[in-house]
């Protein structure tokens, strides 16, 4: 039961979020995009055990987006980061 | 020794002093024909049967912690084949029949126990549902039955029929072959066989990398020395994405914590396994008397076997409208596994882009029931480097070309 | 009689009697009681059988280690199975019974496993009921009904539960000396007393729970002074204490139970279970899910059994236990004890004992040279110590009767025989880690204590006291002022430790002394040696584990199930992996431990569900402001999502079947009218929003006028269809979308992420307006007529074309009429404020009157949309269909450059031109309904497994076509129009032909009309 920073609501419990999953795939342009990049976009994730950058959706609060930084093995959160902007350099 | 309740009697007076390991601990050796990555009841099946039915016996299973240690230890042990789609109904069906025979054939009671499945159906939306898995598995020579509230009050007298409830059962189908077997049994048996055959199974034995030259692995790195061999099936579940990148591969699974708990054990109740997708509960009863209760997944990445106590509450809420007695039973442990979750919900066992590396992965929170049938068809597609017929829509190639065998959309819920 | 009890003595109440039952006889005992000690007082050891043995077993413990005595409480549906007697406290009228012993207590037949247990090891089953094959599920019976403990109840539950959040930024567990303590020092000044910390706030937000009734923990079964004030009573004065303060939350009878991430924590707070059943309008029990800046663990410790022959006989408690039973509940546990000890609190105990009035013949201390204070104390009350000697078996089987003692080393085998009726363990003490260890934090091993203690904290957490091996109990309630004091600076809140009060000055420091004594090998002659009580496991069992090469931790406990029953091995953990240890020759902590899960004891799954079991409370029902109105003219509902639709309206002696075939002619024959109120809505503005829709639909939403409407399809970037509906230009700044029932909330949220993850260069805001706006459908010939009468709307085809919309005043409602049909037949959906919505509905029957207007349900719906061939996203369509395989290609936009899906449509699976399409069936035999869902198979006749190549997804009578009708996704099915295929039932194959999706109006003169 996390305790998630939304960078709108400040600390909130973890269930009132949907996590979106990893952040920061590029979706390829559609018009020369080859068929395995297609795949590589839809499907194929990092997965890491550690650090993760993902997005998340504050459903039952503002309804925002955001990026967060998270330790997948330890539920550790390392940043917060607006939808708009990329991964931090060397967070965590 | 052989194990039989003849042996079982001769050695009780004895103090049972004469019964031999299950399976040894053996060195790891330098180099081996093929390296399973993961003693789980995935990997151990494909050991024992490259051994059985390939000849392979040159095999070393590699296991980080200890076998069967995994989501072989912690799922909530129903064994079904009753899908939607061919692909997953025959590889399924295959893998029951091959429980059907498992306790003979490895000498070692598994407990496979066709105590029967049924799925409720809670809307119109449900039944259709359930019918059209219910054709399907009809002229796949699938066993499947429809039953009604009535058939499944007397099956499960516990269940609660009335049509008030916030989720009514209206109706249900049965495989009655479908059941519980002892998940650690399996993992045991397939261990103990595979060992005899000659499979070094290698407990606390991390690997830490693969190698691959020229695009075809040599071999791996492990915490306990280098081993070599030219052919490598990973079998990892969970951690199918950290063994993968050691490969330089990304594959297209999410891991996620999976809950599943008892409680206290109390006198038989319930004789079968009844799940239900709407109000997402599955249930039953194992010998030992707990009721074994599944959760779902927590909706985030996640290595860490514990989920969320907001996951079980919900669940609880439905368990107790569809069992009231269940009430003031009391949740003796609740645990955590780490599933690794395909976008069709469908498993991948494949070949990879890399020459004499094998994958077999994205069994999500249905693995189980799959065991033996996994190992069988990865133990084919390892030996012959190329998919048995079974798993040959199963490759990773489908997230290319986009023939996934979505049976996520298809609703049914892969326990 | 309670004739085992003191007269003075123990926090009891002597003053009032209280009756209750076991199996059936009628006893007494005194506030302040537990089940246990109770029952001890009346002289009654033998309260259950054990699990696999069905050996009798007696009270063990004093608290919530207890391995054995569980038993049933209460009656009717009131019932609760496998409670600990322990920690049960007793009211009057309380009706307990044994459990898992048939016919009787003294009785039991099972207990031939007993005779048999050299056939059942550990394990047996894995071995043995493999022959023939279908043996196992004829042995699997038996095991089945021989397993379990207490029974379930019969009966629905008659209690209620409740949940609450907390937030505090000091969570002390347990209130013990060292929690008592760290919850003063944390806690906020009492008002007046000391200046009030900055920032306004009076101090730190505190909540200190403890599982029992009253504070103390320790202090309650000890005789100390602290200030001057007996043990037992300081507490109170704390609780007073804290009670003066603003902020601290005092929770007794709750359990902490589970620890999660971010120091998130849940406990349980019994809040009736103390007293008789319908005294209390109280919840049964509330779940508290709290969220702590810092915790406290003060969670005590928990005192190790001794492992030897017979250790589970009646009469073999823990030392800390009959301890317990005689200072706090003024109860002799027995007559006559001998002591097994391996370290000094065995001694503290003993002394207790013999001071209660227990004569404490001899303390068998396995130690070569006990020495010290209190072994001179032991001495001085005239108890034999034998020192270097074990106790080696015991004699007796419903209760003790005496002791063999021998040496350590075994030389001198049963040295001695002492008569006893009780004896009383101690091997040295485990921390309650359980909390910690579910946190996160790793356990370390410490030698001295021989057990495991929590190392480096996982979280902002703090283990105290004996939790974290520290036994003095001056030290315990220093340490547990610092862990206060500390805790508060950490979560920000300045203040000074509480004094730390004067304690007499013979408590010693608290050393144990400890030498480990794990077993010792004996000879199956002398008996079953358990190191875990409740699960039957005895060393031998861990003995063949090791033979086996069940050695890893997780492969011995899960081998020999021990730690796995109620009790999670709090009493047999330690010693399990110390036995293991041994066999194996590495060290314990090289053996390592299994990892602790929730939860510390088992929690009532009524609390953890709550109050929101039933009903309504379990999922919203949400309904549609004409609901009412549906409910009283007979609709029978359906639940779609979380909606109630009318399925459709029965008539007086009408069945199902006939009312949606009444309501589907009526619609094609005169006016129909449909809650439509359920289909999402949403409201899209802003410069960029046509733009926007052009992204997620297929087709094409800026070439759109507005006042008109236009069908789209959705697809995931797959290019499958996940939704559907008809989209209206409101202005050319905005548009209102419709989704389906099901699909609102995703649709919504699928917009939101696009443009806010993805497009947040576009300006385009949005709404959900589902409940805002009610929408009712009136469809048919008559239609016209009927909507006419009630606007001055112009509603002739010429001003008011088929797919545009107006703003209209309805029966002097402000709304909106949509040219839209679903039906097929000429349709207006009307849209009104939702508070309007049944008074327009009921201004239509009313006017309707003259057109025999029907109200129709979903099904008749969904009968006239298939007579038209249109889609239900979800029913005719899996999460595998795309645009082109419905055969809606022409929505499908060539011209855009990108939508969502258009890559995916181009991947050579999706290009295939052998894809499941969208095709009509006509069955040969015109009145047969093919069953939904049923196959299509080239080859009726084949065994199976039958190769299919489609199925029916939308199958129906159609009372308009005068036929059945059916929509079905069939393998290559565009281009095999006529071709005739089978589909094969259970008895009966039915044949039809391939024709196109649409059944009534081809052209639809009718829907333009």
């Amino acid at each position: 039961m996390m305790l998630i920073p939304c960078p709108w609501c400040g600390d909130r419990l973890d269930a009132e979020f949907t996590c979106g999953g990893e952040a920061h795939i590029m979706r390829p342009d559609p018009a020369t995009a080859s068929d395995a990049e297609w795949a590589d976009y839809l499907f194929m994730r990092e997965n890491p055990k550690g650090l993760h950058h993902e997005r998340w959706f504050h459903a039952h609060g503002c309804r925002r987006w955001f990026h967060m930084t998270r330790d997948t093995a330890s539920h550790r959160i390392v940043a917060v980061y607006a939808i708009t902007e990329s991964a931090p350099e060397a967070s965590g | 020794m052989k194990y039989s309740l003849w042996n079982l009697l001769r050695q009780a007076p004895r103090g049972h002093r004469d019964w031999p390991q299950a399976w040894r601990n053996p060195e790891p050796k330098e180099a081996y024909d093929v390296i399973i990555i993961g003693a789980g009841g995935h990997g151990l099946a494909t050991a024992y049967y490259l051994a059985k039915e390939h000849g392979i016996s040159r095999t070393a299973v590699l296991e980080k912690g200890w076998l069967g240690g995994g989501n072989t230890g912690r799922n909530t042990t129903i064994v079904r084949s009753n899908y939607l789609w061919d692909e997953s109904a025959h590889l399924y069906e295959h893998s029951l029949r091959l429980f059907e025979t498992l306790s003979q054939d490895l000498n070692f009671n598994v407990m496979f126990s066709p105590r029967g499945v049924i799925n409720l159906a809670h809307n119109e939306h449900d039944l259709k549902e359930l019918r059209r898995r219910g054709h399907a598995c009809r002229l796949n020579g699938i066993d499947y039955e429809m039953v009604t509230p009535r058939e499944i009050k007397e099956i499960a007298p516990i269940i609660n029929i009335s049509r008030s409830i916030r989720y009514p059962v209206l109706g249900g189908a049965m495989q009655r072959r479908a059941g519980n077997a002892r998940h650690d049994a399996v993992a045991w048996g397939l261990a103990r066989r595979a060992d005899e055959l000659g499979v070094d199974i290698i407990q606390n034995c991390e690997v830490t990398g693969i190698d691959v030259r020229d695009g075809r692995v040599t071999g791996v790195q492990t915490t306990r020395g280098a081993i070599r061999a030219n052919r490598i099936g990973a079998v990892p579940a969970g951690h199918a994405s950290v063994v993968a990148s050691m490969a330089g591969l990304r594959l297209p699974v999410e891991s996620h914590a999976l809950q599943a708990m008892v409680t206290e054990p109390v006198k038989p109740v319930l004789d079968t396994v009844i799940m239900s997708n709407t109000v997402h509960v599955y249930i039953s009863q194992s010998d030992k008397g707990e009721l074994v209760l599944g959760a779902g997944i927590d909706g985030y990445n996640s290595y860490s076997q514990k989920g969320g106590i907001n996951v079980i509450e919900h669940q609880l809420e439905g368990l107790c409208e569809l069992y009231p007695i269940v009430s003031r039973l009391k949740i003796m442990r609740v645990w955590g596994g780490i599933v690794d979750i395909a976008p069709d919900a469908s498993p991948i066992i494949s070949k990879t882009p890399i020459e004499g590396f094998y994958i077999n992965c994205g069994w999500g929170t249905g693995g189980f029931k799959a065991t033996p049938g996994s190992g069988w068809v990865f133990a084919h597609t390892i030996a012959q480097d190329r998919p048995h017929r079974l798993n040959e829509a199963f490759d990773l190639g489908r997230f290319e070309s986009g023939l996934l065998i979505d049976e996520h959309g298809a609703a049914a819920v892969a326990h | 009689m309670q004739s085992w009890r003191n007269s003075t003595g123990g926090i009891i109440d002597r003053s009032r009697r209280l009756s209750f039952t076991f199996d059936g006889r009628r006893l007494a005992g005194h506030p302040g009681d537990t089940l246990a000690s109770a029952l001890l007082a009346n002289g009654i050891h033998l309260v259950g059988r054990s699990f696999k043995y069905h050996r009798p077993r007696g009270i063990v413990g004093s608290g919530v280690e207890e391995p054995n005595a569980l038993v049933r409480l209460g009656e009717g549906g009131a019932v609760e199975p496998n409670a600990r007697a322990t920690t049960s406290e007793l009211f009057d009228g309380l009706v307990a019974s044994s459990q898992n012993r048939w016919p009787s207590l003294a009785f039991d037949v099972g207990a031939l496993n007993s005779v048999a247990s050299g056939l059942i090891p550990a394990g047996f089953y894995y071995k043995t009921f493999m022959w023939p094959a279908k043996a196992w599920t004829f042995y699997e019976r038996f095991i089945r009904r021989a397993a379990g403990l207490g029974q379930a109840p019969e009966e629905p539950d008659p209690d209620v539960y409740e949940k609450r959040f907390a937030h505090c930024d000091v969570l002390v567990v347990g209130a013990g000396p060292a929690g008592l303590q760290a919850a003063r020092a944390a806690a906020p000044a009492p008002a007046g007393v000391r200046a009030a910390p900055a920032a306004g706030r009076s101090g730190a937000r505190v909540i200190l729970a403890d599982e029992q009734a009253v504070p103390g923990g320790s202090l309650l079964a000890e005789h100390v002074t602290l200030d001057g004030v007996p043990g037992q009573d300081w507490p109170e004065s704390v609780r007073t204490e804290l009670a003066s303060m603003t902020d601290v939350t005092l929770l007794t009878r709750t359990t902490v139970a589970g620890y999660y991430d971010h120091n998130f924590l849940v406990a349980v707070e019994r809040l009736t279970d103390h007293l008789p059943s319908g005294e209390s309008p109280l919840p049964r029990q509330r779940l508290w899910k709290i969220r702590a800046r810092h915790v406290v663990l003060a969670t005590g410790a928990i005192e190790r059994p001794l492992v030897f022959p017979g250790n589970d006989r009646p009469g073999v408690m823990l030392g800390s236990a009959v301890r317990a039973f005689a200072n706090r509940w003024g109860v002799r546990c027995g007559a006559r004890a001998v002591v097994f000890a391996n370290n000094d609190s065995a001694y503290r105990s003993a002394i207790d004992a013999a001071d209660s009035g227990i004569h404490v013949t001899t303390i068998v201390d396995c130690r070569a040279a006990p020495r010290g204070r209190l072994v001179e104390e032991a001495h001085s009350r005239g108890i034999d110590v034998l020192a270097g000697s074990v106790i080696a078996g015991v004699e007796g089987r419903k209760r003790v009767r005496g002791v063999a003692i021998s040496t350590l080393d075994g030389s001198t085998p049963a040295a001695a025989r002492k008569e006893c009726d009780l004896v009383m363990m101690s091997g040295g003490w485990n921390p309650t880690v359980h909390l910690a260890s579910q946190s996160g934090t790793r356990l370390a091993w410490d030698e001295s204590l021989a057990t495991f203690i929590p190392g480096d904290a996982a979280s902002h957490q703090t283990s105290v006291g004996a939790a974290a091996g520290t036994f003095g109990l001056v030290e315990c309630l220093t340490s547990g002022a610092l862990a206060g004091t500390d805790a508060a600076a950490r979560a920000g809140f300045d203040g000074e430790a509480p004094p730390v009060p004067e304690v007499d000055d013979d408590t010693g420091d608290g050393a144990l002394d400890l030498e480990a004594f794990w077993h010792r090998p004996a000879s199956p002659r002398d008996g079953k040696a358990f190191h875990d009580l409740q699960n039957d496991v005895t060393t031998a069992d861990v003995a063949l584990a090791t033979r086996e090469n069940y050695v890893s931790v997780e492969h011995f406990k899960r081998y020999t199930t021990t730690g796995m029953g109620t009790d999670q091995g709090k009493t047999s953990n330690v010693n399990g992996l110390a036995i293991l240890a041994g066999h194996v020759g590495s060290s314990i902590p090289g053996v390592g431990h299994t990892t602790y899960r929730p939860f510390y004891t088992p929690v009532t799954i009524g609390a953890l569900a709550g109050i929101d079991t039933a009903g309504e409370l379990y999922d919203p029902v949400r309904r549609t402001p004409m609901h009412a109105w549906h409910a009283a003219n007979g609709a029978h509902f359906e639940d779609v999502g979380q909606w109630k639709r009318p399925y459709c309206y029965l008539r007086e002696g009408e069945s199902v079947e006939e009312a949606v075939e009444r309501e589907t002619r009526a619609v094609r024959t005169g006016v129909g009218i449909l809650d439509a109120s359920t289909l999402g809505k949403i409201d899209v503005q802003g410069k960029d929003a046509a733009a926007f829709l052009d992204r997620l639909y297929t087709g094409t939403f800026s070439t759109l006028a507005p006042g008109r409407c236009r069908y789209g399809l959705m697809c995931h970037d797959d290019g499958m269809v996940f939704d559907d509906g008809v989209t209206a230009r409101i202005a050319d700044n905005r548009f209102l979308v419709s989704t389906t029932t099901g699909g609102a909330a995703t649709v919504l949220n699928w917009f939101e992420e696009w443009l806010q993850t993805e497009w947040w260069d576009l300006d385009v805001h949005m709404t959900s307006v589902t409940t805002q706006w009610a929408a009712i459908a009136v469809a048919g010939p008559e239609s016209r007529d009927l909507v006419s009468g009630l606007t001055t709307t112009d509603l002739s085809s010429d001003a008011f074309p088929f797919m545009t919309w107006r703003d209209a005043d309805i029966a002097g409602i402000p709304g909106r009429i949509f040219r839209i049909s679903f039906s097929g037949e000429t349709g207006y959906e009307l849209h009104v404020p939702a508070s309007y919505a049944l008074s327009l509905w009921q201004i239509l029957m009313m006017a309707g009157e003259r057109h025999a207007i029907t109200p129709y349900g979903t099904e008749a719906m969904h009968v006239l949309r298939a007579e038209k061939g249109f889609i239900i996203v979800g029913q005719d369509t899996d999460g595998t269909t795309t645009p082109h395989d419905l055969g809606m290609s022409w929505l499908v936009s060539k011209k855009k450059p990108d939508f969502l899906g258009k890559r995916g449509l181009r991947r050579p699976d999706t290009l295939r031109e052998d894809r499941k399409q969208l095709v009509g069936l006509l069955t040969d035999d015109p009145q047969v309904v093919i069953p939904e869902g049923a196959h299509v198979s080239p080859e009726p006749e084949a065994k199976p497994p039958v190769p299919m190549e489609g199925w029916v997804s939308s199958s129906y009578m159609s009372p308009n076509c005068g036929h059945s009708i059916a929509l079905a996704l069939i393998r290559r099915g565009h281009d095999r129009m006529g071709e005739s295929v089978a589909i094969p039932l259970e008895d009966r194959t039915i044949r039809a032909r391939i024709v196109k999706p649409v059944f009534f109006d081809e052209e639809g003169a009718r829907l333009r009309g």
